[in-house]
């Protein structure tokens, strides 16, 4: 298992990606990803590569999948063009709007896929994670489209700082349980969902909530979150006249980023994720795993995570629950290690500093983790004037009233400017 | 006899005895760093095979005791450096296991891994979160040193990948009682005898039986098909309230006959 890419091989590797023969066989994106699971595990994930190999392709799941999206999901999103950002930031500014999809965030995409294919593989239970709420939300509202009982592993400290999701998953009929153990964020909760996955494996599936974990999920979530890459193409083209100079994505497990970029990597975009740089550089200071982790395996796969010198996975520091993560999906991981996607952070203050502008110039109100995007974007549109930049709002910022409340709107600065 | 074979003979020495083999289990460094020798000695002297347990900060297929065993033990400074260094110059002639998760093996480096063991009397490795599939690049490493990889097989494990683990496997094979994770107190499936009958038949070498084995009644009944009982949870617990861990697995040695 090597850590580091040579540059032989990391043409080749790009080559792979961009050719769509990634992962390999087995669940692999170069050096990572793969299958780091208890043996009790196993059948549990031949089942489910086998049923997504079976399922996924064909035209009757494809069917049911777009007719979902479109008719429950509210797809396609719109693509905005942000004319005072715009003004205000000196650059062609467009947003993929995934907060108009329902139940608020990019999560639902991939939420309502992994249910058709649950419901597909006969599944007497699903049980899923969450860290914003976001996910456990999707995960409740599909599951009771599709009639599968459902219950979310929360971190008590997300159940407290997304109190507006919790409430909604009760009322979508999901069971939310509030994990007390590790970090008590999303780390503990994908730990703890695992475990009960262990103690059930025939009867329950388990619907990941973002491009990480063992193969077959981080493959998994990137198909079912193409879509958002696949619009914001056509509709770049439609709307913009063009493709963007660069698209900019937040990045917690990287699901709304790798379905945003995986359908550009062909096409001449600077590609840019943006992970939580928290409150300074120090280790347990931010989440920003690509920009300063090290290899390791982290809940199933080999992938960069952020941990001390004796493989101990390290606690992370974020405003928003679902970047506030240690870990990131592989396929981020390999294209950091081949150039294509660059991965930057953007600080706290930075991000609630950007969804304040966002709110006043543009009547969107944000989801703090997306807020992180736009914190960049502006950073890099300072840097590179006059050109067009593509922003994925994965989600909105209702969910964070109770930490924004933390945060009165401090200035009136951007308003009228 | 290469170092993994020691841990296969220790069990077929208990079994010519006329005992079930027992295998404890605890987490390194739990609940004193200072006291982790003096507990493993004394658990050494009882046990035929001893499992130290190397804290994780994400063990996914622990309960709640040794979830709590690990995050106290890392509190309190106990790595895998740490350990070895405790283990150097010990005289403990019962054959060391470690179980550890991978990424703690990972940052120590594979080859330096297996060198620190053998000199440290340590003869094997369990890694609960390593998939056959994936551990090709562990065993190499392990075998050059004459060091095992314990295989685990579980009643979810199919019969063709049951054999092929069974053999795989290289110490002892690792039979999980139950569909589930350590620590749980639900008892000992009904249908156990069925499957540590099938999995001892698939064997080369002996099976122990682990997970939910708390009392001297477990160890009865697992020893009827089993070659060895591993008890981890329940030695913890012992641990934990400040019992005597040599009296406890005394007191299941006793049912071991
Ligand atoms: C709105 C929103 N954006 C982004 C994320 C981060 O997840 P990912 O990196 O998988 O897109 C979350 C996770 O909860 C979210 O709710």
């Amino acid at each position: 298992m090597s850590s580091v890419i040579k540059s032989s091989e990391s043409e080749e590797l790009l080559q792979a990606l961009l050719d769509g023969r990634l992962p390999d066989e087995r669940g692999r994106f170069g050096p990572f990803g793969g299958r780091y699971i208890p043996e009790t595990l196993v059948p549990a994930f031949e089942r489910l590569e086998q049923g997504v190999r079976e399922h996924l392709p064909s035209e009757s799941f494809q069917e049911d999948y777009a007719r979902e999206l479109r008719e429950w999901v509210g797809r396609p999103t719109a693509l905005s063009f942000a004319p005072r950002l715009s003004e205000r930031w000196g650059t062609e500014v467009w947003i993929k709007r995934e907060d108009l999809a329902h139940t608020g965030a990019h999560k639902i995409n991939n939420a309502i896929g992994q249910a058709l294919l649950a419901k597909r593989l006969g599944a007497e239970r699903v049980i899923a994670e969450t860290g914003a709420g976001q996910h456990g939300v999707a995960s409740a509202a599909a599951c009771a489209r599709l009639g599968l009982p459902c219950r979310v592993y929360m971190g008590a400290v997300d159940i407290e700082r997304q109190a507006p999701n919790v409430d909604r998953m009760h009322r979508l009929g999901a069971e939310v349980f509030p994990v007390e153990s590790g970090d008590k964020t999303l780390r503990a909760a994908i730990d703890e969902a695992l475990r009960e996955w262990v103690s059930d494996p025939a009867g329950i599936y388990y619907l990941l909530g973002s491009a990480v974990g063992a193969h077959p999920y981080p493959y998994l979530v990137r198909e079912l979150q193409s879509v958002i890459g696949k619009e914001s193409r056509e509709q770049m083209t439609r709307q913009a006249g063009g493709l963007p100079d660069a698209a900019f994505a937040c990045v917690g497990g990287g699901s709304n980023a790798i379905g945003l970029f995986y359908p550009l990597l062909n096409d001449p975009i600077e590609l840019i994720g943006v992970e939580a740089g928290g409150i300074g550089n120090g280790l347990g200071e931010n989440a920003a795993t690509l920009a300063t982790g090290t290899p390791g395996v982290l809940q199933g796969s080999y992938s960069i995570i952020l941990q001390d010198k004796d493989g101990n996975v390290q606690e992370t520091q974020s405003v928003s629950a679902g970047l506030d993560y240690s870990g990131v999906g592989p396929e981020h991981a390999l294209l950091q290690a081949v150039g294509r996607v660059k991965y930057v952070a953007a600080s706290d203050d930075e991000a609630l500093e950007a969804l304040e502008e966002l709110c006043e110039l543009e009547g969107i109100l944000t989801a703090l983790e997306t807020a992180h995007a736009y914190a960049y974007a502006k950073k890099w549109s300072v840097d590179n004037p006059v050109k067009r930049v593509l922003i994925g709002n994965s989600g909105r910022g209702d969910k964070d009233m109770p930490t924004l409340t933390k945060y009165p709107p401090r200035t009136r600065k951007h308003a009228g400017a | 006899m290469l170092a993994h074979e020691k841990i296969s003979a220790a069990i077929r020495d208990a079994n010519a005895d006329g005992r079930t083999a027992l295998v404890p289990f605890v987490t390194a460094g739990y609940p004193q760093p200072d006291e982790f020798m003096a507990t493993l000695e004394s658990i050494a002297g009882i046990g035929d095979v001893v499992e130290i347990g190397v804290p994780f900060s994400d063990p996914m297929a622990d309960g709640m005791t040794i979830q709590r065993s690990s995050f106290a033990a890392i509190e309190n400074g106990v790595t895998l450096r740490w350990i070895f260094e405790q283990l150097d110059g010990n005289h403990i002639d019962t054959p060391l296991l470690m179980m550890s998760y991978l990424n703690p093996l990972l940052a120590f480096g594979y080859e330096k891994l297996a060198e620190r063991a053998r000199e440290t009397g340590v003869c094997g490795f369990i890694v609960p979160d390593l998939p056959y599939e994936e551990s090709a690049d562990l065993r190499a490493a392990l075998e050059a040193q004459g060091l095992g990889l314990v295989q685990l097989v579980t009643p979810a494990t199919p019969a063709g990948r049951r054999k092929m683990l069974a053999e795989a496997s290289r110490g002892f094979v690792y039979a999980v009682t139950i569909t589930g994770i350590t620590g749980g107190d639900d008892g000992l499936p009904a249908d156990l005898a069925g499957y540590l009958d099938a999995v001892t038949a698939a064997s080369p070498i002996p099976v122990c039986a682990g997970f939910g084995i708390r009392a001297a009644d477990d160890v009865r009944n697992v020893g009827r098909h089993a070659a060895g009982a591993i008890v981890g949870s329940a030695l913890v617990e012992v641990l934990e309230r400040g019992e005597n861990p040599a009296e406890f697995l005394q007191s299941l040695t006793l049912a071991a006959r």
